[in-house]
Order: structure tokens, then C-alpha cells, then sequence
């Protein structure tokens, strides 16, 4: 028997009285995100920067930036918390480090996530690194991306290095008289680059207090700015195909429809303006 | 429109080996300064010669960028709006336009308010490393403790105020009378390579360590039979004069001036050694002003540190 319009089994209609509840709700949920978008535009830019064109054949190896990125937001996360109970003074820096991992209630979880994360946020620029440069997608128009990236990535082993002083054991301690002294053997500038990280003649208070403020401070802010940029041009440039990808590049981009004047058509009340 | 996915653009400048090249010199530089010198200069010309190719490559591409559209251009029409400036700037006043000032002054005023606030900041950040860095001079003791012949391992505070973390050690030896003048060796425990400390290879009478309180401070006193010195890091060994024997460093332990006053042996300043020929009163010290670890002394590889920080002095 062919299924014709009259033989196909009537489609029950949609239960009206569910559809209008759901509506009611999306409707209430969306008011308050209708007044921030009307009067900032944001949600209409976050619904851009989530839903905007990629390529068909990205694959999960893409998805390896977005890893760093939530890497580095745990170690940030996780570090704010840990300056709760962190003391920065040669006299208290390790048993303040001893009170989390053993007082403080899932201090050792949370000091756990921040040490093991950072070995896992250097890996993930390493991997995301290499599938950059093996996809060649350094090359022409993103090669500054590229050079922000590598930014990011030296600023991210000094955050790996500054961190690795705070806990104030034999360990912290020695690697970081071997590593400031290691820069000191740069030629010419290196003996000053040494003092300025010693805070003076020898390592001492100073050296952890300058320590802790760039893990803190200055190494994350820079990092958080690098990375809005760099998210700024991967939006701007879109994102790279594969190697072996069949689309075509260089297609113009598909512009949205036209606005009207103004910067909010009256329509976009209820919807979002795209 | 504004190109966006520019990759069927051309850009300058065209595909080359120059870059390649170039890489090459450097790499071979690199692996030269570990390997071999002449493999440095080698490397070095290559870099340069294709370095200059490459960049005269880049700079007759981008002339010619420039040229093509210059030639292709209308030439220029003057529009009303540059007709009224002539106007005005005809007149026998040259005017200077308000906006321009404006805008001069804004960034001006802009960027001296930026750095009346930024540079005291920037100094703050910098300068105390630099500045009041004072040497102490640290009460090892009296004299008594230190027989002839006899290495002692001593601990001490040089800044007792800082706490431990001032806590460091050196290697003392007393060579007897040297032309009626008291002679000690005294050794920095601090590797020449990269700052780890060094140990006494031998034994550590640990049972006959000596615990004194000199001015409230405590100095910490144990005798030591070295063969040689040895540093875990990274293997650097010393002779007991210190000379490097095997391993990274790049020249011997540092040494420390002495000073006897009132029967106390008094650690002064430290000072860098090249070599040392010879033993105890009679060595013969190749001295140099204070250097980093892993810094020369000697040789051409000290041209790479021609100021130290302490040089500028305090």
C-alpha cells in the first residue's frame, strides 16, 4: 500500500495548552535578557560569538583551545580560593601551605586541582600548539594569532615558574636559586634580569613577595587580556579547516541581512536580533 | 568589500628559500654555540646572507605594492573641503586648525599625566633591587675554633634580621702564619653553575658540631674531611681549593675576604675566582670583583658580562 496524504495516520495536534505554557516561560526567561540586550546589545553579541559559522569538517582536535582556555579559568578559579589561606612571608608561606593541604576542609582537593592543572593547562598549549602548526593554521591572515599565542604561551611558563616558589619547600626553593640564576647567564642583560627577580643581591622575603604578586597579579591579568584578544581574532578570522578539507577558502563571508537605522529594530523585542 | 578570508590574496613577499635559509644559519648558530665555534661562524654568515636576501625580497615587494596602485590611482581632485582650507591658509595668517590643537593637546597633556603617574611606578617596581643592597659582614667566631689544617663547615646568618631564610655556608680552613699574617681559606658553598649548594664529599663529624651564639646569633660549626667538593644538582665537582674538576661550572668557587677582630674570624665580602694555583697560605688566587653563577670571569665568554648590577653601586 503507497502512503498517500489520505492513508498516512492523522498526526495528533500539538497539545495547545502545553504549548502556550512553554511559551509563557520562554517568554518570562527572556524578558529580563530582552531588556539587557535592548539597552547593551550584549546577549545578541555572547548569541554571535556561541553561534557563529564554523566549518563543516572541524573535528575535535578544534576543540583544543577551548580546553586551554577552561584549564586556565580552573587555575584561576582555583587560585583566587587558595589566596584565602596562602601567607607570602619566608616564615609562614610553608605551613600555611601544610594548614590547606591538611586543615582547611577540601583544601587538599582544591591545592590538588591547582597543581595538577597546571601541568595540564602547559600540556594543553602544547597540544593546542601542535595541531595549530600541524593544521597549518598559523599561515595567512592568523599568523598574528599565532605570535599571541606563543605570548601567551611564555607567559603561561612564567606562571609555572613564579608558582612553583610559593610552596617554600627544598624543592621550590632551589629550583628557583637555579632558575633566577639561569637567566642571570643571559648575555648583558641577564645579571639585571637576575637582581630584579631576586628583589635584590640574594633571594629573601622580596623574592617571594615579587614572586607571589606577578603568579597573582601581573602574569594572570596579562594572560586574560591576551586571551580576549586572541579569542577577539579567532571570531574575526574564523576558524581554519583542515588540512585536507574539500571547501574552498577565501569565500567571502555570507553578511547578514541589511539593518534598518538605528542599532535596535523594533522588532527584535521578544526575539533575538541577528 | 573588505576582503575576510583573505587566503587567495597575495602577499608580500612571494614564496622563497630565503626564510628557509635564514632558519638554517640560526639553527646551525644554536647548535654551534654547544658543538663547535667554527660552526658559530658559519652559521652566522649563512643567517646574515640570507637574512639580507630575504629582506631585500620583502622590501622591493612591498615598493612595488606601493607603486602599483599609485600609478593606477585618478589623480588626485581637489574636493570643496580642501578648497576652503586653502582658503583660509591663502590668507597672509598661516591659521592652525582648532581641531589639530585639540587633538595635539589632548594626547599630550594625555601622555604626560600617564607618565608623571607611571614612571615613579615603574621605578618603585624596579629600582629597590638595585639600591641599598648592603653587604654584611657576619661574626663566624674566635679563631680557637678553627685548628691549622682543619676544614670547618660553618652555618651563619648573614642577615639575622631576615630569619632563616638568610641562613648560608661556607667552607673555612686555617693555613697557619703566612709571613706573620693569619691565612684561612674560605670557600662559598654556592655552585659556580647554577647557585645549588655544594657538599663536602667525605665525612661529616657531625658528632663533634659545635652550636655558639655570637652577638644573640647562632653560628653552627662542624668539621669536615673533604676529598673534593660536589654539587647534586648537576654535577659539578671542586678541588678542596676549589678549582672546577668536572662537570658545567665555568670556573672555581667563590671565595670570601676575611677580617680578624678582637680573636673573632669575620666573614667579609665575596669575591670570584678564575683558578687557583697552588695550596693553602701559598695559593696563588686568579680574583675577580663578584659575578653570578654561570657567568665567566675569564676568556672572551666575560665580554657577555660587562656590567654587573653591583657595579652601579647602592
Amino acid at each position: 500500500m503507497t502512503v498517500t496524504p489520505e492513508t498516512r495516520p492523522p498526526v495528533p495536534p500539538p497539545s495547545r495548552k502545553k504549548k502556550r505554557l512553554t511559551d509563557k516561560l520562554i517568554g518570562l526567561v527572556m524578558i529580563p535578557i530582552d531588556w539587557i540586550d535592548e539597552r547593551s546589545a550584549i546577549p545578541r553579541g555572547v548569541h554571535y560569538f556561541l553561534f557563529r559559522k564554523v566549518p563543516s569538517d572541524t573535528n575535535w582536535f578544534h576543540t583544543l583551545g577551548s580546553a586551554t582556555l577552561t584549564a586556565f579559568l580552573v587555575q584561576a578559579g582555583t587560585g583566587v580560593i587558595l589566596a584565602f589561606y596562602y601567607r607570602p612571608t619566608p616564615d609562614e608561606a610553608y605551613d600555611s601551605i601544610r594548614y590547606i593541604t591538611h586543615d582547611v576542609t577540601l583544601g587538599w582537593l582544591v591545592r590538588g586541582m591547582h597543581k595538577w592543572g597546571a601541568s595540564v593547562f602547559i600540556i594543553l598549549l602544547f597540544l593546542h600548539m601542535a595541531r595549530v602548526f600541524l593544521f597549518g593554521a598559523y599561515k595567512y591572515p592568523r599568523e598574528l594569532n599565532w605570535v599571541i599565542g606563543v605570548l601567551l604561551l611564555v607567559l603561561g611558563m612564567l606562571q609555572g615558574f613564579t608558582g612553583y616558589l610559593l610552596p617554600w619547600d627544598q624543592t621550590a626553593y632551589w629550583a628557583t636559586v637555579v632558575g633566577i640564576n639561569l637567566n642571570g647567564t643571559g648575555p648583558i642583560a641577564g645579571p639585571f634580569l637576575a637582581q630584579f627577580l631576586r628583589g635584590g643581591n640574594e633571594i629573601g622575603p622580596n623574592t617571594l613577595t615579587i614572586f607571589y604578586s606577578m603568579h597573582m597579579l601581573l602574569l594572570p591579568g596579562a594572560i586574560a587580556f591576551l586571551i580576549l584578544v586572541h579569542l577577539y581574532l579567532v571570531v574575526r578570522l574564523g576558524v581554519s579547516s583542515p588540512p585536507w578539507s574539500h571547501e574552498a577558502a577565501g569565500e567571502d563571508r555570507q553578511e547578514p541581512e541589511p539593518r534598518g537605522p538605528g542599532l535596535v529594530r523594533p522588532r527584535a523585542r521578544g526575539r533575538f536580533a541577528r | 568589500m573588505e576582503p575576510h578570508h583573505g587566503d587567495m590574496e597575495p602577499h608580500s613577499p612571494g614564496p622563497s628559500i630565503w626564510p628557509i635559509g635564514f632558519a638554517v644559519g640560526i639553527a646551525c648558530v644554536l647548535a654551534g654555540l654547544v658543538v663547535s665555534r667554527p660552526a658559530v661562524i658559519i652559521g652566522a654568515v649563512i643567517a646574515v646572507v640570507f637574512g639580507a636576501l630575504w629582506a631585500r625580497d620583502a622590501m622591493r615587494a612591498g615598493r612595488q605594492a606601493e607603486e602599483a596602485p599609485a600609478a593606477a590611482a585618478p589623480p588626485p581632485v581637489a574636493t570643496a573641503a580642501d578648497l576652503d582650507y586653502e582658503a583660509e591658509t591663502d590668507g597672509e595668517v598661516t591659521r592652525y586648525p582648532r581641531n589639530k590643537f585639540l587633538e595635539l593637546s589632548t594626547l599630550g597633556l594625555g601622555g604626560v599625566i600617564t607618565a608623571v603617574v607611571a614612571l615613579p611606578v615603574v621605578g618603585f617596581a624596579v629600582l629597590p633591587a638595585f639600591r641599598d643592597q648592603v653587604s654584611f659582614e657576619v661574626d663566624l667566631g674566635p679563631t680557637d675554633n678553627f685548628p691549622e689544617g682543619d676544614w670547618i663547615e660553618v652555618q651563619y646568618l648573614y642577615d639575622p634580621a631576615e630569619g632563616d631564610v638568610s641562613r648560608r655556608t661556607a667552607f673555612v680552613r686555617f693555613n697557619g702564619m703566612f709571613q706573620e699574617l693569619p691565612s684561612y681559606t674560605l670557600i662559598s658553598n654556592r655552585c659556580v653553575h647554577l647557585g645549588c649548594p655544594v657538599q663536602a664529599s667525605g665525612p661529616r663529624e657531625d658528632n663533634q658540631r659545635k652550636q655558639i651564639e655570637v652577638n644573640d646569633v647562632q653560628v653552627t660549626q662542624t668539621p669536615i674531611l673533604p676529598a673534593n667538593f660536589s654539587c647534586p644538582c648537576h654535577g659539578g665537582a671542586y678541588d678542596t681549593e676549589g678549582n672546577r674538576t668536572a662537570g658545567p661550572p665555568v670556573r672555581a668557587l667563590d671565595r670570601y675576604k676575611f677580617d680578624i677582630v678582637d680573636g673573632h674570624l669575620i666573614l667579609v665580602e665575596r669575591y670570584s675566582v678564575a683558578k687557583v694555583e697552588g695550596e693553602g697560605a701559598r695559593a696563588r688566587i686568579y680574583s675577580y670583583g663578584i659575578q653570578g653563577p654561570g657567568e665567566h670571569v675569564d676568556g672572551f665568554e666575560a665580554w657577555f658580562y660587562p656590567i654587573q648590577p653591583q657595579d652601579l653601586g647602592s
